[in-house]
């Protein structure tokens, strides 16, 4: 444990100014009343954005993918994060929510009780989408099974077990803007917006600080793998010498250009790209080629 | 002890070190073996996957020929590759996981699953360019979905 870290981030939670601004903050209500969501549209930026990759259950496959009841472990520094039952049931699941109560959980990271999310859920990628997406996700969501499997608790330590702990990293991680600040083309910046909002590729190929925070300045430039086993690869220009056509390819076939086949969790990516136009995936291609080369 | 039997032993822990040895050569040669079958499965679909990125042009017979070979390859009895102590950290140069060895009902139906759609590869890729671009898909999620459970990270 980062004793040092946890006492200073405890202090600044339990001050008096440190409470006022660790509090959970709101969207203004009605935040998507304008838009009308479409579940066509919206089961597009569900694969674009992994939710069956996180809450569906651990090895599901085929349709299952599409039962949201959670389950799935997430080993990190911090403890084990349980993904929770997100599908349409009214009790386990979501099917209680209002538009409201689901735009805050994926821009502010705000649950309806008003309580902090833990950033495992990606909602500092998801706060850079665009509201119709939100709308559109939001319909299709509602069209999903049901599924009646309680969520699990997160088993997460001190300090980090005091969600208001999360305030905290909130203001001091939450993003606001896109990393690559420039894109030259309007493919490039589609497949900004695919690869920094919704499919929030930077969570597990950006390495983090010691408080869990996205360092931003090594943006896809690799890490460690969360579960212990092996790193995660940088995919930025200063390591990753495919060709445009060969990252499409991957992300639409799974195979690198040696023909090797991908493996643990990018299977997974793989199988929800598969679902998106090829013109998505070129686009995520073509921002890997734009995004700086680190090394 | 009379020097009969410290013979003996000495002889028996020979064998014992002899037996072990033969054994951990045969996983060896399986290690190699399947690793040699994952990398025929490679240069073929190297063929196809260049065809399908538009880097070469397309050839019926040729895509027909690489994709007749994968299904070809796919039907191969594979039941010595896979011998207990073979797993990662067991046997040099493995990536297998022990999940491997113990969920056979998953792994026949991955099996399965690839075998489907290398099948559909063979009929598609002499039809022609996009029919061999549709099927090249599935048959790496079938290698993916494999590869997500019974292979280490690297």
């Amino acid at each position: 444990m980062r004793w040092p870290v946890a006492i200073a981030a405890l202090v600044m939670i339990l001050g008096g100014a440190g409470w006022v601004a660790t509090a959970p903050g709101r969207l203004p209500p009605g935040s998507l009343d304008a838009f009308s969501g479409d579940p066509a549209r919206g089961e597009q930026a569900f694969w674009a954005g992994g939710c069956a990759s996180c809450h569906a259950a651990e090895g599901a496959d085929g349709e299952a993918r599409l039962v949201l009841s959670g389950g799935r472990r997430f080993p990190s520094d911090f403890g084990t994060f349980v993904a929770p039952n997100i599908s349409p049931h009214p009790e386990a699941g979501i099917g209680g929510w209002s538009s409201d109560d689901f735009a805050n959980a994926m821009v502010q990271g705000v649950s309806p009780g008003g309580e902090h999310y833990y950033p495992a859920f990606p909602y500092t990628a998801y706060a850079l989408a665009d509201p119709q997406d939100l709308a559109d996700l939001w319909a299709f969501l509602r069209t999903l099974p049901a599924d009646a499997t309680p969520s699990a608790p997160h088993d997460i330590a001190f300090p980090f077990s005091i969600r208001r702990s999360v305030g905290a990293w909130k203001l001091l991680f939450a993003r606001r803007s896109f990393v690559l600040a420039e894109a030259e083309t309007a493919e490039i910046a589609r497949g900004r917006y695919l690869a920094e909002a919704l499919g929030h590729c930077g969570e597990c190929h950006t390495p983090r600080n010691a408080l869990g925070g996205l360092d931003t300045a090594r943006w896809l430039a690799g890490a460690p793998n969360p579960s212990g086993q092996g790193t995660i690869p940088n995919i930025t220009p200063g390591a990753l010498d495919w060709s445009e056509a060969d990252i499409a390819g991957y992300l639409k076939t799974g195979f690198t250009p040696e023909y090797d086949s991908a493996g643990g969790h990018m299977a997974d990516v793989v199988r929800n790209l598969l679902q998106l136009p090829d013109a998505d995936v070129a686009a995520i291609a073509a921002y890997l080629k734009a995004v700086p080369a680190a090394q | 002890m009379t020097t009969r039997i410290r013979r003996a032993i000495v002889a028996a822990g020979a064998l014992c070190l002899a037996g072990g040895a033969i054994a951990q050569s045969a996983v060896d040669g399986a290690v190699k073996a399947r690793k040699a079958h994952m990398q025929l499965y490679a240069f073929n679909l190297g063929a196809l996957g260049a065809m399908a990125k538009g880097e070469v042009e397309y050839d019926a017979a040729a895509a027909g020929a690489a994709a007749a070979n994968i299904a070809a390859l796919a039907t191969l009895d594979q039941s010595r590759y896979w011998p207990q102590g073979s797993a990662q950290g067991e046997a040099e140069g493995s990536r297998a996981l022990p999940a491997l060895w113990t969920s056979g009902d998953d792994v026949m139906a991955k099996a399965g699953a690839f075998r489907e759609a290398v099948g559909a590869l063979a009929t598609a890729a002499g039809t022609d360019l996009a029919s061999l671009q549709a099927a090249m898909g599935p048959v790496g999620q079938a290698c993916g979905s494999c590869h997500e459970s019974f292979r280490a990270a690297d």
